[in-house]
């Protein structure tokens, strides 16, 4: 499409063109009604002066008979600017008066002409001069007939003269329109083609590319911006995405691999029965833990798509909490923690029993897994009401904690922070917390045990659950 | 531990069947096989079998609605549903419906077996036994009181609901997730040997002080309570 054909279509040039239609329509209405009315003004002073002239010259009929009349009339035609006076037979040839012709029929009927008409003085130079005007006729009782009439040039030209200062502006206008247009329209397209170069940008692969702002605060930018702040929340997902695939590769492709060596080692070196036995088992474990990872990622994204998943019911939060401690607590105690239990009694949200035991779960085993060197070796896990309404569930170890600044990442699929894994886990315990709390309306937070301790500050992990219904 | 018992599987997996097939042959159960959902609604209500194992998704009918219309027809043999779906809702899904237990694919043979044979023994158990014995162990289910040689052991509750359940399945395996849904009502994997802990602190209990184990660990599957010498049949399930 063509340069002019790109500007036709834009919203600015269609606006505009539209509003100057309008405007036209407005404007050719406004030029004939003032003329028009300015007309019936004139038109109506002219037939009042007419009328005026006529009862004048009856009047004068009735006193000084013909040749009065006569002599008035002759007096008069002479007069500069005079009006229109024709004296004729009765069978319509011009006795008297100051016109040369008339249109012809004109003094058959008595009374007003019906219409303007044509006519010629005896002053004019040529046949070609004619002019336009308005008469009344009288039939005298001796069979003349007399024309009083006025010219209609001067209300005409004063027409003529309204209607061209209008035409004018109107004209000025639509120039002044186009220009306008022009200008607005080249300024939109270019600033659209700027964002649709962008566009073209971010499709080819550019996901940090961001749509120019002019920096007006306009309507453009307004776009812009909240299609800059999606394209930030895309490109924060698909980072997300393209991590979750690397993790994947490397988290189920490094078991998948220590898998196949064990088999393949088991069949070159083995040669008794317990040997086999034994990389057996050890087969079995690796593929244990690879159904595990494989579960908690299907649990996840299952919890993920909503609540439609998982029955929600009342659930009695302090003694979910109590019996999960209670659970867990061998294990703590197997590791030289103390796992404590502080729980409000009389708890209870709507939600899934069994997501919330595992997400409270996955936080104790994590504690208990990075409370090594702890300062304090326990684990207090909490139960309360908040203050701003709804209810914490928070799980709090002395151990070395996690940077402020990777809080935000530990949460994520697949990322452990210690980088050699050396620990058992999928590292989707915390992953599956957050799902479950999504589902839940709640939120999950993450901070330091003790805030202002030097070195190991310990984690806190709160899971926050909304206003609870009771 | 053979039992002797008769089950139908309902599998349209032919491999997979015919792997089950012989494990539990070698188990020494015996079983029919029926590749879809309406040759085995016909198979279980012609003949007497003491479990189903019913697949979730077959063709022809699907497993949750042979388990309806079985026990429409008052057919009450116990159903344990294999399912390859995911675990939040299938389960109750799945129970729901009228099945006895549950187990998501993949699983571990020695899990499916531990549950067909704690099913299978349902039927006609003593459950309205007011005192479980196991050899001089005592365990009385009204008093929750645990006694053994005559001397009164102290147990906390939840220790004592899993002696119960080990007790009820007295000379069966019992697994691990069998003991967090039966003690503890939580069907997830806690990723930890957690029940390890609880089995031993029980263990410690029980066997601390006296001379005969009672509480064995079967390698590969879970856990006994049996009555018998320590040296036979270990490392078998």
């Amino acid at each position: 499409m063509s340069r002019v054909g790109i500007l036709m279509r834009t919203t600015a040039v269609r606006l505009s063109a539209l509003y100057l239609v309008l405007f036209s329509l407005c404007a050719a209405f406004l030029v004939f009604y003032v003329t028009g009315m300015s007309q019936r003004l004139l038109d109506q002073q002219t037939k009042d002066a007419v009328s005026a002239e006529v009862s004048q010259i009856e009047a004068i009929y009735g006193r000084a008979g013909v040749n009065g009349l006569l002599r008035t009339l002759e007096r008069r035609a002479r007069q500069p600017g005079a009006a229109l006076y024709v004296i004729a037979g009765p069978t319509g040839e011009i006795l008297a008066g100051n016109v040369a012709s008339l249109q012809p029929g004109l003094l058959d009927k008595e009374g007003w002409t019906d219409e303007a008409f044509a006519y010629q003085r005896y002053t004019d130079e040529t046949r070609k001069d004619r002019h336009v005007a308005l008469a009344q006729v009288l039939f005298l009782d001796n069979g003349l007939r007399v024309l009083v009439g006025r010219d209609l040039q001067e209300p005409e030209k004063f027409r003529v003269l309204v209607r061209q200062a209008l035409m004018v502006a109107l004209g000025v206008m639509g120039v002044g329109a186009l220009i306008i247009w022009f200008a607005i329209g080249r300024n939109a397209l270019k600033r659209i083609d700027r964002m649709s170069d962008a566009s073209t940008r971010i499709m080819a692969g550019d996901l940090s590319q961001r749509l120019p702002m002019s920096g007006s605060g306009d309507e453009f930018d307004r776009l812009s911006e909240s299609l800059n702040a999606m394209l930030g929340r895309i490109e924060k997902l698909n980072e997300g995405l393209r991590q979750v695939s690397d993790n994947i590769a490397h988290d189920l492709k490094t078991p998948l691999t220590r898998l196949r060596n064990k088999a393949e080692a088991a069949l070159s070196h083995n040669t008794s029965i317990d040997g086999y036995r034994g990389s057996l088992d050890e087969i079995i474990n690796e593929s244990d833990q690879l159904i595990r990872t494989f579960n908690a990622l299907l649990m996840i994204s299952r919890v993920e798509a909503g609540s439609s998943a998982a029955e929600m019911s009342d659930v009695d939060l302090s003694q979910s909490v109590a019996d999960c401690v209670e659970l867990y607590e061998p294990l703590a105690d197997e590791h030289a923690l103390a796992l404590e239990a502080e729980i409000t009694p009389g708890i209870s949200v709507t939600g899934n029993r069994e997501l919330i035991g595992q997400a409270l779960g996955n936080l104790i085993d994590n504690a208990v897994k990075y409370s090594e060197g702890a300062k304090d070796a326990r684990i207090l896990v909490r139960l309360s009401r908040r203050d701003g309404g709804g209810v914490v569930v928070s799980v709090a170890d002395f151990g070395p904690g996690v940077p402020d600044d990777k809080r935000d990442v530990v949460v994520q699929r697949f990322v452990r922070l210690d980088q050699s894994r050396s620990k058992p886990g999928t590292g989707l315990g915390l992953s599956l917390v957050e799902a479950v709390m999504e589902l839940h309306h709640g939120s999950l937070a993450l901070r330091s045990t003790m805030p202002e301790a030097a070195g190991a500050k310990g984690l806190t992990v709160d899971m926050i659950f909304p206003q609870s219904p009771t | 531990m053979v039992s002797h018992m008769k089950i139908l599987i309902v599998e349209d997996d032919l491999e997979a069947a015919a792997y089950l097939s012989k494990a539990f042959r070698e188990a020494g159960i015996v079983s029919d096989h029926a590749s879809d959902g309406e040759s085995g609604l016909f198979m279980a209500s012609e003949n007497s079998y003491d479990v189903l194992v019913i697949d979730r998704m077959l063709p022809r009918r699907d497993g949750i609605s042979v388990i309806t219309e079985l026990r429409a027809r008052g057919i009450h043999t116990p159903v344990l549903i294999l399912s390859a779906l995911g675990q939040v809702d299938d389960r109750v899904t799945g129970l729901r419906a009228g099945g006895d237990d549950y187990l998501p694919k993949p699983y571990a043979f020695n899990e499916l077996l531990a549950r067909i044979e704690v099913l299978g023994r349902r039927k006609g158990a003593p459950e309205q036994d007011m005192i479980y014995r196991v050899g001089d162990l005592e365990l009385d289910r009204l008093s929750h009181t645990v006694k053994r040689q005559g001397r009164e052991l102290l147990l906390q509750p939840r220790e004592f609901r899993l002696l119960e359940y080990l007790m009820k399945n007295a000379g069966q395996v019992v697994t691990r997730t069998m003991l967090l849904e039966n003690v503890w009502d939580y069907h997830f994997d806690p990723q930890t040997n957690v029940i390890d802990v609880h089995v031993s602190r029980l263990r410690a209990k029980i066997e601390k002080d006296f001379d005969q184990p009672l509480l064995r660990t079967v390698r590969g599957a879970g856990y006994m309570i049996k009555d018998e010498p320590k040296a036979e049949g270990r490392a078998e399930a």
